[in-house]
């Protein structure tokens, strides 16, 4: 019953409009597009119709009141599933660059509607050694090649999709936590409450690909934003970076962009930077390299000031 | 008229079972350990509506005290295949009268050992993912294939030996017995008729059992290790932690059955058959487990402290000289090193000394549970930086003591009553010694078809009277 409804829900909530003269008379409908799940909108424009093409290829009359217009389309599971053919994604995080400012952060939690507390995109501040200088290590999930979170998931929730990308499917998640003691980076988080949802974020069906809505008790984390790659838009916290430090792309076509939109052969940065990953000695093989924090402009993090936890490993 | 030590064995282990002979105390605990489970039942209810944020785990330490305990029962239900199995096999006469305790045991603390992780689960209602979408790669489906079979294997374990007895509880109490009871022991006889072909298929079963459920039994504290050992994390990953976990399940678990014995013999007078004796062997096993016990924890913690490696190291010290210290060293002390020296005198394996120590390994081995996996978790590879008080230390809230406790009472309350339903010891078994003394058979190798023929055969006239029973059990 519950699922006969959702998935209701999914099909009206995929209504693509095709009609141009549709688009054109309907000035109410124009307005519900500019502002996406208005109540306003809804309230305003009911006893217009519009036509619209369903996701099964069905042409369909619907009221302007009940119309919404479809951010992008939610892939079904099975493609969330197989990720984007022919890429493999790889992020770059010049550590030379970040000043620490944290709109990474912002933007990723904006982007995914994420509590205040749960930093899927997260700037530590870092030192290697006692006699090293400190700097800010922003720190995605890593996207591992050899994943351990994906290894140990008894039901496959958490899985590895062929462009490179792990994802969690929260309405197959057991919420085993086991993952979440497999990852050797702490990238995963458990929604231990139930969500506070917005009347959006209820009606917004759900995908693995963007993870909401939220499922209590469940295990959520970085999923490299691949509802925005979809759109050929670039994962959020890569387009916040004022300090350009974050790099984006592909792997197969050796190329990755910054939120300035400087494209650079992925190859060639990795050489010239001395590129590395986290914690290589693991065997996890991540997805995200990091350049290192030479010659920094900004004055480096203070450590003395940082909250709980001891500084990064003393080695 | 003078009894024979047939009717006299029955007469002791059944009293206690005899309908009516429910005292006052009994009725108290029980009630009391109904109330404890109910609690508990609540308590879960509570966090099932208001999601696991109900219990102190947060990021950083997402597993707490049900995977902790988790591990200690799995752990104590380790009891009945050491005693009974390994018992069995070698031909060990004193066996007889602590088997069953020890297999009820082993059945109960599993059953509920296995509940915990379902509590833990974040998601409950899709506890049927597991079958639908099961990965055999997960050493969670390891670990519900090892102990379902080990649950099935030691329900059998306990169930197979009961069938003669429960044939005799329908018979003794065709009378007195209410009509529920005797319908549950006329099931359970399975049409039990005490025939020489009941006997050998019984013999065989058992002898079957005896020999599968070793195995089993390793298997499943190696891969209750393995949720742990396959993951990346410092104090984790570690090679010895299979045979780790097993013996310090076996350690647990055969002083979990000193307790046993030690309860029932006292609650149900049973000292003329649970004797010093017992105490003393029983002792020496535990005392020899809890040496190997140590040696494992020697190379534990030892090996790495030598190299002191990164991420080791940091873990380490935190054991050895920070905030862990003070219970990593009562518990290495006090809880493995103290009960060592108290079982090596031999007034420490005397019933009061055995039963302290155990007491002390017993709950010193659920504290270890709770150090092995709390300390790693609060030590990731990456700082804890800038998150919630609440995420960077852990002790369990009342919810999941509420529930924990309540897992505990359930324990206490299905031996409990299984205890007033069912002879506490296996009845034919303790006869048939008592007719291997009586025949100068008592030899390791012995088959003991013998004595079972001899039972079968009814012919109980011509036993000794009642010091044959003491003459087995007292030597
Ligand atoms: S960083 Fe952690 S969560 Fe992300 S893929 Fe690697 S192991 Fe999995
Ligand atoms: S918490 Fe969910 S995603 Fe993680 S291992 Fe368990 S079932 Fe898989």
């Amino acid at each position: 019953m519950e699922e006969e409804k959702k998935s209701n829900r999914r099909k009206f909530l995929q209504l693509t409009v095709v009609s141009g003269a549709a688009i054109a008379t309907g000035a109410g409908l124009r307005n519900a597009f500019s502002e996406p799940n208005s109540e306003l909108a809804k309230s305003q424009n009911a006893g217009e119709s519009v036509h619209a093409l369903t996701a099964s290829g069905d042409l369909v009359q619907v009221d302007t009141a009940h119309a919404r217009a479809v951010v992008h389309h939610p892939v079904t599971n099975d493609e969330a599933r197989t990720g984007i053919a022919g890429k493999r994604f790889v992020m770059v995080i010049d550590l030379a660059k970040c000043d620490g400012c944290k709109k990474c952060t912002v933007a990723c939690q904006k982007m995914h509607f994420t509590p205040k507390d749960r930093e899927w995109m997260k700037v530590f501040e870092m030192q290697d050694s006692e006699t090293t200088p400190s700097y800010w290590m922003p720190k995605p999930c890593f996207h591992c090649d050899n994943p351990p979170c994906t290894k140990v998931c008894p039901v496959n929730a958490t899985f590895k999709r062929q462009d490179g990308i792990v994802l969690i499917d929260n309405e197959r998640c057991i919420g085993c936590r086991f993952c979440m003691a497999a990852c050797p980076y702490s990238s995963r988080f458990f929604n231990w409450e139930r969500p506070v949802e917005t009347p959006e974020m209820a009606l917004t069906p759900y995908s693995p690909e963007q993870g909401y809505p939220r499922r209590v008790g469940t295990v959520e984390k970085c999923d490299f934003c691949p509802d925005m790659i979809r759109q050929g838009k670039m994962p959020g916290c890569i387009s916040a970076c004022a300090m350009k430090a974050l790099y984006f792309g592909d792997e197969n076509e050796d190329a990755v962009t910054n939120s300035d939109g400087e494209t650079v052969r992925l190859s060639t940065l990795l050489e010239q930077n001395a590129g590395y990953r986290y914690m290589e000695d693991l065997g996890t093989k991540p997805r995200v390299y990091y350049l290192p924090p030479k010659n920094r402009r900004y004055p480096k993090p203070d450590l003395d000031h940082a909250a709980s936890g001891h500084a990064a490993v003393k080695s | 008229m003078e009894i024979t030590p047939v009717e006299k064995i029955r007469a002791d282990f059944l009293r206690p079972i005899t309908p009516g002979n429910f005292g006052k105390t009994s009725r108290y605990w029980v009630i009391g350990l109904t109330l404890l489970l109910c609690w508990g039942i609540f308590a879960y209810i509570y966090q099932l509506r208001t999601g696991l944020e109900a219990t102190a785990m947060r990021n950083y330490v997402s597993w707490g005290l049900y995977i902790s305990t988790f591990v200690f029962f799995i752990g104590i239900s380790h009891s009945g295949t050491l005693v009974s199995a390994i018992l069995r096999i070698t031909n060990q006469e004193w066996r007889r009268p602590i088997t069953r305790s020890a297999e009820l045991l082993t059945a109960v603390a599993l059953m509920f050992g296995g509940i915990m992780p379902i509590i833990d689960m974040g998601r409950p209602d899709r506890v049927a993912n597991m079958v639908i979408f099961g990965r055999v790669q997960s050493p969670l489906l390891w670990d519900i294939m090892c102990i379902t079979t080990y649950l099935t294997g030691s329900l059998l374990f306990l169930y197979l030996p009961m069938i003669p007895d429960i044939a005799l509880c329908k018979e003794r109490f065709a009378k007195t017995g209410s009509t529920f009871r005797l319908w549950v022991y006329d099931k359970l006889a399975m049409g039990w008729k005490d025939t020489p072909e009941n006997w050998r298929r019984l013999e065989r079963a058992m002898r079957v059992m005896t020999v599968m459920i070793i195995p089993i039994a390793v298997s499943v504290h190696t891969v209750v290790s393995y949720i742990f050992a396959m993951t990346l994390r410092a104090g984790w990953n570690s090679t010895i932690f299979g045979p780790y976990f097993v013996i310090g399940a076996l350690y647990s678990g055969s002083a979990g059955v000193i307790l046993t014995m030690s309860a029932f013999r006292r609650i149900y007078h049973l000292e003329e058959y649970i004797t010093p004796r017992h105490f003393d062997l029983m002792s020496k096993i535990v005392l020899s487990l809890t040496m190997i016990y140590a040696y494992f924890n020697l190379n534990e913690y030892w090996v790495p402290a030598y190299k002191m490696e990164s991420h080791d190291g940091i873990l380490l010290s935190d054991l050895f000289s920070g905030g862990w210290s003070t219970v990593f060293w009562i518990l290495q002390f006090g809880t493995v090193l103290l009960p060592i020296v108290i079982l090596a005198i031999p007034r420490g394996r005397k019933p009061v000394g055995a039963t302290i120590a155990c007491i002390i390994i017993v709950a010193g081995a659920w504290v270890k549970r709770y150090v092995i996996v709390i300390p790693t978790l609060l030590h990731p590879f990456l700082p804890i930086q800038n998150v919630p008080a609440s995420w960077s230390s852990y002790f369990p809230n009342w919810v999941e003591f509420s529930v924990t406790g309540g897992a505990l009472a359930g324990i206490f309350l299905v031996i409990t009553l299984f205890s007033k339903f069912f002879p506490i010891a296996s009845i034919w078994e303790v006869e048939e010694g008592v007719h291997l003394a009586k025949k100068g058979l008592v030899i390791p190798g012995i088959n003991t078809q013998n004595g079972a023929d001899d039972r079968s055969s009814a012919d109980h006239s011509n036993h000794k009277p009642i010091p044959a029973v003491q003459e087995a059990f007292a030597k």
